[in-house]
């Protein structure tokens, strides 16, 4: 048990800190939650795709490197270490990718996957319906069969970056059965959001931000290349990927250990501008000192055990080179993560004290309003790709074996 | 980089369980806690002979350490299994004598590495007690930069875990090593004992998880088991994460100490600090979804539930770690 780093894995490290030194934008992108700013991550995308950084993982021909995962682990923690922008294109590499790798065809990864990986098709997930959140598979938009492909009508929701992307992939109910349970006669498919019959109403999130989308599908036309998999096996072929939206790959130990080093630089900071020494007490604007020092060391607690956790799963025998932490024990991942990341970031707002409270954009805004943008982000975890109660649903019944019960 | 226990140490801890699962540990712990040490002392023997005993101490004195990462896989099933007596200062006493002393360690060690030797250590950073002093064949203390062994030890003081027993050494005695020598080595110690305490913290939280898990599928209420409600599951899911959690860094602490890396105390405080919490955690869903049996001293229960309560702040209570994973 170790954990030095190979003669390689070092190379790899080293490559990947000095290409990203010299290409990381001088000054932070605008929120990709804006117009201008979905723009300037776009063409971030492509200058990490002309540096082939874009998706390591994958292989060369899509534009990979073909790395492992312990690979992959140190590029995102010297990515997030080097304050690199987010990722527009998080989506389609970390959630769609996988799914074609495992049920796509040769000619829909050659198709679909090196645009992917240049930024030119940004994709959005579209999964929940107005009635259909957690019950996913209780959803009722339709694939209709047409001749050469399909007819989708309905309507998605919650569909995170569909604001601003330009296609989407998700589940439509294309078979009924009677009596059959809802998960059966679904398919997964693939469809362009500028298609005639699509129409696109962005939803501003709890900051008012562009984040994601309602979409309305009316008889829109996706041929038959497009559909995953076999026609009414879309549950199955959705799940086999889903550990990869909850665990590991969608939210890397990287972003946390490198959000703990800016959290303990802000105490610090705080902390010299008080004058050192005084260790109890609160200060005129009611900061609780040894209250807040406990968090901060928990922030740094939280984020070096999910970071040894993944150095764990990549060394388990069946970790794949593209998603570990795959099954139930992603449940453990999306609890911890999400729940880390809000409590991080509280934590930083209540450092800031007065100044916490100004949105990023306000002229005083700490940390070029990072905390904040960061904050408002780190709130929707708990709720996306599977809240944290279905997670601890599935934790319960999976790796306890406590009795399954209809929820 | 390959962040996992090898086969070799997989299998010393699956070894080391199926010798404590046949060890009647829960009899030897009531017995511990009546000052009857028979019983606990057999069980020491019998770890001895699995070399769990010499796992700290170095090969010149006869034992196979330092090994912390196999410390670890030991003494986290001797927490699951509650076995009684001073583990964390045993290694921590190793640690300091082989470090300061020659002539007491030529004495002590190759006694302790077989499990003949119980001994115990009162220092700074563990409190005024040396824990189970009654059960010792010897009681050291570390006073400022000096080491002693110590002439005996006060009343045992009753405490929450009747099978800890907290004694305070008498002073005097034999003074053993001086200097800031002794202060750093101490300081190592300290690390050492909270790496073994945090390790006991996570056994005994997958102990109390393992048996509330068991209890919530047979307990039936309202016609169903009380495993089925989803308070009970998610209270348990919370448990295992913290659990899972606190696991790595457990061995990256570890790791850490076996290769005397610069963050080793801030990498020990991390551990201790989250397998700490997490067997408290483990505790209190445990004492929460039995109801009312588990309160009993009765029960076997209670002997992980008052344990994970005294480990939490044994060597470190969660704040004073917590600064140390910020100074590190």
């Amino acid at each position: 048990m170790d954990l030095e780093l190979t003669e390689r894995q070092r190379a790899f490290r080293d490559e990947a800190r000095r290409w990203l030194a010299a290409h990381i934008p001088a000054v932070p992108l605008p929120s990709l939650e804006t117009a201008e700013g979905f723009a300037a991550h776009r063409a971030w995308e492509r200058t990490l795709a002309e540096g082939r950084w874009s998706a390591v993982t994958w292989p060369e021909e899509y534009g990979g490197r073909g790395a492992s995962l312990v690979e992959w682990l140190l590029f995102e923690e010297e990515y997030y270490a080097a304050g690199a922008p987010g990722r527009v294109s998080q989506n389609g590499i970390s959630l769609l990718a996988p799914t074609l790798f495992a049920h796509g065809t040769a000619a829909q990864r050659a198709r679909v996957l090196p645009p992917m990986a240049r930024g030119e098709v940004i994709w959005a997930q579209a999964w929940s319906e107005p009635e259909s959140g957690s019950d996913l598979a209780s959803l009722r938009s339709t694939a209709r069969r047409a001749d050469g492909g399909w007819l989708l009508t309905g309507q998605k929701t919650w569909s995170s970056r569909a604001a601003f992307a330009d296609r989407a992939f998700g589940l439509f109910r294309s078979h009924r059965e009677e009596g059959a349970p809802p998960h059966r006669g679904l398919t997964y498919l693939m469809f362009p959001l500028g298609a005639p019959g699509v129409t696109v109403r962005p939803i501003g999130r709890l900051d008012g931000k562009p984040a994601f989308a309602e979409l309305f599908l009316d008889e829109v036309f996706v041929p038959d290349e497009d559909v995953i998999g076999e026609p009414g096996q879309g549950w199955r072929v959705a799940m086999s990927t889903a550990g990869n939206e909850r665990g590991l790959t969608l939210r890397s130990p990287g972003r946390f250990t490198a959000a703990a080093r800016r959290l303990v630089a802000l105490w610090r900071e705080r902390a010299a501008d008080r004058g050192a020494g005084d260790d109890a007490g609160c200060d005129d604007a009611g900061r609780d000192d040894a209250g807040l020092r406990d968090r901060v060391a928990d922030a740094v607690i939280g984020a070096r055990a999910y970071e040894l956790f993944a150095y764990a799963s990549a060394a388990r025998p069946e970790a794949g080179s593209a998603g570990a932490a795959t099954g139930a024990e992603s449940s453990l991942n999306k609890v911890f993560w999400s729940e880390l990341d809000i409590a991080l970031h509280e934590t930083a707002l209540d450092l800031l004290g007065p100044v916490g409270e100004l949105a990023d954009g306000a002229a005083e805004a700490a940390g070029d309003g990072g905390w904040a943008d960061g904050y408002t982000f780190a709130l929707a975890g708990p709720i996306y790709a599977g809240t944290n109660e279905i997670q601890r649903d599935l934790i319960a019944e999976r790796l306890l074996g406590l009795p399954r019960e209809r929820r | 980089m390959e962040f996992l226990l090898d086969r070799a140490q997989g299998e010393f801890g699956r070894s080391v369980d199926r010798m404590l699962g046949g060890a009647r540990t829960a009899e030897a712990v009531r017995a511990w806690a009546q000052g009857d040490h028979g019983p606990g002392r057999a069980l020491w023997e019998r770890l001895g002979g699995v070399g769990v005993t010499a796992l700290a101490v170095p090969e010149t004195y006869d034992g196979v350490g330092p090994l912390p990462v196999e410390l670890a896989v030991a003494y986290v099933e001797s927490g699951r299994h509650a076995v009684p007596g001073p583990l964390a200062e045993t290694a921590a006493v190793a640690v300091l004598l082989a470090a300061t002393a020659a002539p007491a360690a030529r004495r002590w060690l190759p006694r302790i590495a077989s499990g003949q030797a119980l001994v115990t250590l009162a220092a700074a950073d563990g409190g005024p007690y040396a824990l189970d002093a009654d059960a010792a064949d010897a009681v050291f203390a570390v006073e400022g930069e000096e080491l002693w062994l110590a002439p005996g030890h006060g009343p045992v003081q009753p405490s929450f875990d009747p099978a800890r027993r907290l004694a305070r050494p008498l002073s005097g005695g034999e003074l053993l090593a001086g200097g800031p020598a002794v202060a750093e080595a101490a300081e190592r110690a300290a690390d050492w004992a909270a790496f073994a305490t945090a390790a006991q913290s996570l056994g005994t939280g997958l102990a109390l998880l393992e048996r509330t898990v068991a209890y919530v599928k047979a307990r039936r209420q309202f016609g169903r088991a009380v495993g089925s409600f989803q308070a009970v599951k998610h209270r348990l899911a919370d448990v295992l994460i913290g659990l899972e959690f606190a696991r790595p860094l457990l061995y990256g602490a570890a790791v850490a100490l076996a290769s005397g890396a610069a963050s080793t105390r801030a990498e020990v405080a991390a551990a201790k600090v989250a397998a700490g919490e997490a067997g408290y955690a483990a505790a209190r869903a445990a004492l929460q979804l039995h109801g009312a049996i588990g309160y009993t001293d009765e029960f076997d229960l209670s002997l992980w539930i008052r344990r994970a309560r005294a480990l939490r702040s044994a060597w470190g209570t969660p704040s004073v770690c917590r600064a140390r994973v910020l100074a590190g």
